[in-house]
């Protein structure tokens, strides 16, 4: 039920984007107002949501440290898994963005009644795939600029030709449209096969796989299997970024869902948990430097609190603190 | 020691296949054992919370205050704004799973709502419901639900079914941290006076006595007399333990437990041999008696009303730094957090070790040092006179307490200390140590007799592990520097992997510790004969 509603409103927009794409009086609507639409709701979307994560204060200083701390000189500390200033934190975010550090300790725990023993073995299963399918659509991405840029820059007939060494078939294959179906995939499955995901994912989590993977395969139809007209394409994405948009008759409908799909994306980005694009910078266990010690960390709302004061206490046991010889503040001012 | 009619071999038959159905279907049930009781109306009224009353969770009526949903939406509202954190937290999860089989309570219970990201969903749901456009248009499509007195209970059942351990922080590919939400639901149900009294009677006591077991300033002279002419009958030097004293060079600050429970109490010993070995011009507080602070378990509002004694009693004592003992969450409150809700404090000096010179320049804000960076500092400048052959009845293990691994990074500091003093030293696997560790359990206040079944099954994978030591090498001996693990341990050890005892860093040192002017050593801090393993005394 938590993939069939999604799965079902993916297919619907299909349809509708395929059936608007033949109709001449949506194709306007599909290939320009759309598109417009779904860019200003992101860029609007996103950068609201990430301006509120930024005035939310930080009060108190966090990190989560994953290393030897730096103490006493002798003793080696870890300046990236446990930072001790920004030199390090930047490295240490540098390898959870690009890399996926943490995930990359992923294990899996097993428990065997006879013991009873757990068990921990290697498991980077899901790291390989999040890695895979995240730097995929970073270079399908850039390849996409081609589209958008006129002359084409001479690096992209580069990507295009190290994307492409494999060299098979023609047009060449290129090798980020077979790894970013096959992690698609893969962590779908995982959502399906693995007990454990199925039941804590939500409607969402199929949502965008399914949104992903529809992007994914309107392309490569459009690449290996149907013929497009790929000016008239260039002309409409020329069109949009230069503000004088135009549809070309020449443009099929399989294009219009393929560009339905990816601007359903970006409208639905900045309401969903793709937001973790923005917010994996802010994360406060991962950004800080564990210097908390050494430099004081000022809380913004920080406000007075009641306390039991010296005074207060010594006046609470003033007997009991004088019989068991301890000093006493109230003795003192009077002697 | 609490009783449990279950035998190991029933409570792990458990299966981490999750139900058939969607989670939000059923009501939780508050089933003995697994769940702490309700704080006494005394300790909330004393400590001026809302709504003190006499109730308990298996109640059907909590009395609430009419207007406790506004009350909760209100504190979570004012909560997003406050703390990047929560409201990051609320927004960025994937959902990826990585986390699930990585909490001690999932490992233990198979109870799905214990996988980190279902506990966190238990409130992002209703974060969706009321502070979101997609879940207040979308609901349950878009994993939003309503907040009911239902979902109040699952969140009092599951959030302190958490221990504040930040193990999931590890493994979460966004560093999204549980402690934070799980300290962000305490805070709310604080807020309509649902909370426990594992929890709140220590705050209440510690607020009043200056600790958390509400020992009296005599009371608290007596028990640090008594360790003097215990540490004098077994070692033949009589120690100076100075309490309140004003001019002292540094302020020690412990556990209560250090003084009033055992093994606890081994650790002090070993305190004040090393105190008096060193001739450290230092002094306790009856005042500021307590390192600990159940604040952290309850709301940041606590925790910066109980730690402002430390620096308060700092101040009025004059003396020039801090010194902290063997702690786990003290050290978390210390580490992060004191500095920002009680400094800045500018009226102590940046620690300079009396005895080596060396400058901490990792606490020159702060201005408390850790007990062991302090007595690694000086065992590597040789200051200390150590038999370590005085261990040898221990086939030592280290756990890595939560906090001061995964929220300071001390790891090194004890491992040094340890392979000094002990000549039997074995870890314990790779990913059940350092910022891999196990809780015990039974932190962040669960700690109570009637939750012990839940205690059990969150202290598995920490016990396991230590069965797999004492079986492989013949460890007898846990050293941990918690005053948590210190007093929970023992009773899931005893359950999961008898025959291992549960001790301090510091009692270790002083075992080992040549003090001038000693006699013969015949035992150990424990009264226990030197040269024998504790197996043979416990067999």
């Amino acid at each position: 039920m938590k993939a069939l509603v999604p799965l079902a409103a993916i297919l619907g927009v299909a349809g509708l984007a395929y059936a608007g794409g033949l109709l001449p009086g949506t194709r306007a609507l599909l290939g320009v107002v759309l598109p417009y639409a779904a860019m200003g709701i992101f860029l609007i979307g996103f950068s609201f949501r990430v301006v509120r994560w930024a005035w939310s204060a930080l009060p108190f200083h966090i990190p989560t440290t994953c290393g030897q701390q730096k103490s006493l000189g002798w003793i080696r500390s870890n300046p990236i898994e446990n930072p001790n200033h920004k030199a390090g934190v930047a490295a240490r975010m540098a390898l959870e963005i690009l890399l996926f550090r943490s995930l990359f300790r992923n294990s899996q725990a097993r428990l065997e009644e006879e013991g009873p023993r757990l068990l921990y073995a290697e498991n980077k299963w899901l790291w390989l795939g999040a890695l895979a399918f995240h730097w995929s659509l970073l270079v399908v991405l850039v390849r996409h600029l081609r589209y958008f840029l006129s002359p084409v820059p001479a690096f992209l007939p580069a990507l295009d030709a190290v994307d492409g060494f494999l060299q098979i078939g023609a047009p060449q294959l290129f090798v980020t449209d077979a790894v970013i179906v096959a992690a698609l995939l893969y962590l779908l499955a995982r959502r399906f096969a693995n007990g454990r995901v199925r039941y804590l994912s939500l409607p969402g989590d199929f949502f965008a796989l399914f949104l992903l993977l529809g992007i994914a395969i309107t392309g490569i139809l459009m690449r290996y299997f149907t013929k497009v007209d790929l000016e008239g394409i260039k002309q409409l994405a020329l069109g949009l970024v230069t503000f004088s948009p135009l549809v070309p008759a020449s443009v099929g409908p399989l294009f219009f869902v393929h560009l339905t799909f990816a601007s359903l994306l970006l409208a639905y980005f900045p309401f969903s948990k793709l937001m973790h694009m923005g917010g994996i910078f802010l994360s406060p266990t991962r950004n800080l430097a564990n210097d908390s010690r050494a430099r004081r960390h000022v809380n913004p709302w920080d406000y007075p609190v009641k306390v039991h004061t010296y005074q207060e206490w010594e006046e609470e046991f003033h007997d009991k603190i004088a019989s068991a010889g301890l000093p006493l503040e109230k003795e003192r001012t009077r002697a | 020691m609490p009783e449990t009619a279950t035998r190991p071999e029933e409570l792990v038959r458990i299966s981490y296949d999750p139900p058939p159905g969607d989670w939000r279907g059923s009501p939780v049930e508050f089933r003995k054992g697994t769940f702490c009781h309700a704080a006494g109306a005394k300790s909330v009224r004393y400590l001026e919370l809302p709504n003190p009353r006499d109730w308990q969770p298996t109640d059907q009526d909590w009395k609430l205050p009419p207007n406790w949903k506004e009350i909760i939406l209100a504190g979570m509202k004012e909560r997003l704004e406050r703390f990047r954190s929560f409201r990051l937290f609320m927004d960025i999860c994937v959902r990826c799973g990585a986390c699930a089989d990585k909490c001690h309570f999932y490992l233990g219970s198979a109870d799905p709502k214990n996988m980190p990201v279902l506990r966190a969903e238990l409130i992002r749901s209703v974060y969706r419901r009321y502070f979101t456009t997609a879940g207040k248009v979308f609901r349950s499509l878009a994993g939003a639900r309503d907040l009911t007195e239902d979902v109040l209970k699952e969140w009092f059942y599951y959030f302190y079914q958490c221990t504040e351990c930040r193990r999931c922080s590890v493994f979460c590919p966004f560093g999204i941290d549980t402690a934070e939400i799980t300290m962000m639901v305490r805070e709310l149900l604080n807020l309509v006076g649902v909370n426990t009294n594992w929890v709140l009677e220590p705050a209440a006591n510690c607020y009043r006595t200056g600790n958390h077991l509400g020992i009296q300033p005599h009371g608290f002279k007596d028990s640090i007399d008594f360790a003097v002419d215990d540490l004098e009958d077994l070692t033949g030097v009589r120690v100076e333990a100075p309490i309140n004293r004003k001019g002292a060079e540094i302020l020690f600050v412990v556990p209560s437990a250090d003084y009033f429970a055992t093994p606890h109490y081994y650790t002090l010993l070993g305190y004040l041999a090393l105190f008096h070995e060193i001739g450290l011009d230092y002094t306790f507080s009856a005042y500021a008696s307590e390192g600990g602070n159940f604040g952290l378990f309850s709301s940041h509002e606590m925790m910066k009303r109980l730690n402002a004694k430390i620096y308060a009693e700092a101040k009025r004592l004059g003396v020039k730094w801090v010194l902290g003992g063997e702690c786990g969450h003290m050290w978390r409150v210390i580490h992060q957090y004191m500095d920002t809700l009680n400094g800045p404090a500018d009226f102590l000096e940046e620690p300079v070790s009396p005895v080596t010179g060396t400058r901490f320049e990792n606490a020159r804000s702060t201005k408390m040092v850790h007990i062991c960076e302090f007595t690694a500092d000086l065992i590597h400048a040789h200051k200390l006179k150590l038999d370590s052959r005085r261990n040898d009845h221990w086939t030592v293990t280290y756990h890595d307490s939560c906090n001061p691994a995964r929220a300071m990074g001390l790891l090194e500091e004890p491992r040094y200390i340890l392979r000094r003093v002990a000549n039997r030293f074995h870890e314990m696997p790779e990913n059940t140590i350092r910022e891999q560790t196990f809780c015990c359990g039974s932190g962040a206040g669960l700690g109570s007799d009637e939750n012990i079944e839940m205690r059990l099954r969150g202290g598995l994978p920490r016990a396991n592990a230590v069965k797999y030591v004492r079986d492989k090498y013949g460890v007898n001996l846990l050293t941990c520097i918690c005053a948590i693990d210190k007093a929970t341990l023992p009773t899931a050890l005893a359950y999961w992997a008898p025959g291992v005892e549960v001790g301090g860093v510091h009692e270790l040192v002083g075992n080992a510790l040549v003090m001038k002017g000693e006699k013969e050593r015949t035992t150990d801090l424990r009264g226990q004969p030197l040269g024998q393993g504790a197996e043979a005394i416990h067999a």
